[in-house]
């Protein structure tokens, strides 16, 4: 039960500052995914809230208490770790019970809370076993369970499933949600993979070079990204991104050129532009669809996933263009097509990367 | 590398060889230990000869082995001890918290293994005098163990290298303290590093001879400072000499035949895991 805060919380490596000012307000119980591509900061900033990195500027506060010269021992939060970090000499009972020998707890008592874990955890049995005779995924749990019997205010997990293969990962997943139902504790997920943060967390954090781009739900990143960045690294597949040039800025609509000439009204008014002005238009592949339109495209790949099927289209320009359709799609590589874009899907973002603000969503299909 | 029948005999040839040289002054020694001082001088030598016991006990009637094979014992276990006490703490704090610095203290530790001991005779003489830790058992455990100190920093130091930092971070995450921390987690996991780290210094220890002739005299000398006692400037004295040597080196040679496992794990540990 914790409450995290970082206020403009800076990292320096010598002079090579890594993250740059970072405020965020973690609410009791929620589950946060910090997302970014590796390099962005993401496990710094866990380590420096758990307190194996150092803040060199800014504040940490756990429950509203200032935490920068509390020691982790003290700090009340469990880490589970990418490599998991077990005790290699030590037994997995022995391992997950170590937090409570340290606190001085006696032998009953950390066998029945031990024993209570592994059973939540489905792995009594193998608590007499040494890590080294356990497979990636029981020792996954080996390490979920020793931060819970501690019983933190707050589980920080690192990168926690990346050593694990993709059925294993899947099944944990839902696992980890089920467990943040029960446990009703906050924990904070680092991760670079958006699928995993969109399937888990009540909020997502996308980190850039140390910055944050936006925190917002896994919904609202995916239909409303602040900035190219968010936009290009959310969705699988990526939304497809145009180079346009403004060609006539209405009180409504915004009309843009395409690459190949072709007009789109985007429903976005901005007075601020001029025609001429660059753009970046980006549109999701569900968003566009195949009938006489704006584009038209050289099937150059086809990816068929069953339920449905993306295209990979060459446009006349030579740029590419991800496109969904059904899963029982007639169209054959090398096919012509022409495309139809959603011109209410549409974001556009200026040159700095910032997404132009468009009319509320009410109602909104997106 | 591709072993082909000839690459490895020829290999298995060069390591008898050299195990050979190694091995083959130790075995004269032993030998040279069961002759009579006239046999032992004879040109050519003589490779076969009468055993006689007459040496030892020549040996054992002018000093008291066991004093000095106790001073031996004490002074190399003590020594041993005081400098791993001395290097956890410092090898932890440079293998876990490196700083810019680092590299440059430990290749300055090492260096002071370049200084000749003799350099420093004087000075260290007088101290040890003024502080009257001459001929002391806790005189020479000090200057063995600042002496082997440099050796065993760097053996721990790359030992603890190799333990995953990870693993000492999830301690702290458990709540250990830094005590904690280096004994629950850090010390039982380098444990075959240790082990090796601190044979090799008993070893060292054992066989230091300049500070044990220059610093005791009778009450704490070892067993090097016993074996020396039997050479004299003129004279026969090369068999009694074998046989001190041989009863010096003894304990240490059968010591490190048992340990000898733990040792060849302990040396090749970051290299096979």
């Amino acid at each position: 039960m914790a409450t995290i805060e970082l206020r403009n919380v800076r990292k320096r490596f010598g002079a090579h500052e890594v993250i740059h000012g970072i405020d965020l307000a973690i609410a009791d119980r929620e589950f946060v995914a910090f997302v970014g591509p590796s390099g962005s900061g993401k496990s710094t900033l866990l380590r420096m809230i758990a307190g194996l990195e150092e803040v060199s500027e800014g504040e940490v506060r756990i429950d509203g208490q200032p935490a920068q010269n509390v020691p982790p021992a003290k700090r009340g939060l469990a880490m589970v770790f990418q490599s998991y970090a077990l005790y290699p000499h030590m037994t997995v009972a022995e391992n997950m019970s170590f937090s409570l020998r340290l606190a001085g707890a006696p032998k009953h008592e950390r066998d029945e809370k031990v024993r209570a874990v592994a059973r939540i955890l489905d792995m009594e049995a193998l608590l007499d076993r040494k890590p080294r005779a356990l497979s990636g995924g029981q020792l996954q749990r080996v390490a979920l369970g020793r931060a819970m019997v501690r019983q933190p205010k707050a589980f920080l997990l690192d990168e926690p499933l990346s050593n694990l293969d993709a059925a294993l990962q899947a099944q944990m997943r839902l696992e980890l949600v089920r467990l943040h139902r029960e446990l009703k504790t906050t924990m904070i997920y680092v991760t670079h993979d958006q699928v995993e943060a969109m399937t888990m967390a009540d909020r997502i954090v996308v980190l850039s070079e140390g910055r944050v781009e936006q925190v917002a739900s896994p919904l609202e990143l995916y239909q409303s990204p602040a900035t190219l960045f968010v936009a290009g690294f959310i969705g699988a597949p990526k939304m497809n991104f145009l180079q346009v040039r403004v060609r006539d800025a209405g009180p409504a609509r915004l009309t843009v050129n395409l690459p190949n000439g072709a007009a789109l009204a985007v429903p976005v008014p901005d007075a601020s532009l001029a025609a001429g002005d660059r753009l970046t238009l980006g549109i999701r592949p569900e968003h566009v669809s195949l009938g006489a339109g704006e584009l038209e495209g050289e099937i150059q790949a086809l990816e068929h996933l069953g339920p449905r099927t993306y295209l990979h289209a060459r446009l006349a320009d030579s740029g590419g263009l991800v496109v969904q359709t059904a899963g029982d799609t007639a169209i054959r590589e090398g096919d012509r097509v022409p495309f139809r874009i959603c011109a209410e899907a549409c974001h556009l973002f200026d040159t700095a990367g910032q997404r132009l603000r468009r009319p509320a969503l009410a109602g909104s299909r997106l | 590398m591709r072993t082909t029948r000839w690459s490895r005999l020829a290999l298995a040839a060069v390591g008898w060889a050299a195990a050979l040289i190694i091995f083959f002054p130790i075995l004269w020694m032993f030998l040279t230990s069961f002759k009579t001082e006239i046999t032992a001088v004879a040109t050519p030598p003589a490779v076969l000869f009468r055993p006689t016991l007459e040496n030892y006990a020549a040996v054992l009637r002018r000093a008291d082995y066991v004093q000095f094979a106790l001073n031996s014992v004490v002074v190399s276990l003590g020594a041993t001890l005081l400098a791993l006490a001395l290097a956890i703490p410092a090898a932890y704090a440079m293998a876990f918290f490196p700083t810019r610095r680092t590299k440059d203290i430990l290749l300055w530790m090492l260096s002071t293994r370049m200084l000749p001991a003799v350099g420093v005779l004087v000075p260290i003489y007088l101290l040890w005098r003024t502080f009257g830790l001459l001929d002391t058992r806790i005189g020479l455990v000090l200057i063995d163990s600042v002496s082997v100190l440099p050796i065993v920093v760097w053996m721990l130091f790359s030992y603890f290298r190799e333990v995953p930092p990870q693993i000492l971070e999830a301690s702290r995450m458990d709540g250990a303290s830094q005590r904690e921390e280096l004994l629950f987690v850090l010390l039982p996991l380098s444990t075959p590093g240790i082990a090796a780290t601190a044979l090799l210094s008993i070893i060292l220890c054992w066989n230091e001879a300049f500070w044990s002739l220059n610093l005791t005299t009778v009450k704490a000398a070892t067993l090097t400072a016993f074996t020396a006692s039997f050479a004299d400037p003129e004279g026969l004295f090369w068999a009694k000499l074998s046989a001190a040597s041989t009863l010096a080196i003894a304990p240490v040679l059968i010591f490190g035949w048992v340990s000898q496992r733990q040792l060849v794990r302990g040396l090749s540990f970051g290299a096979v895991k």
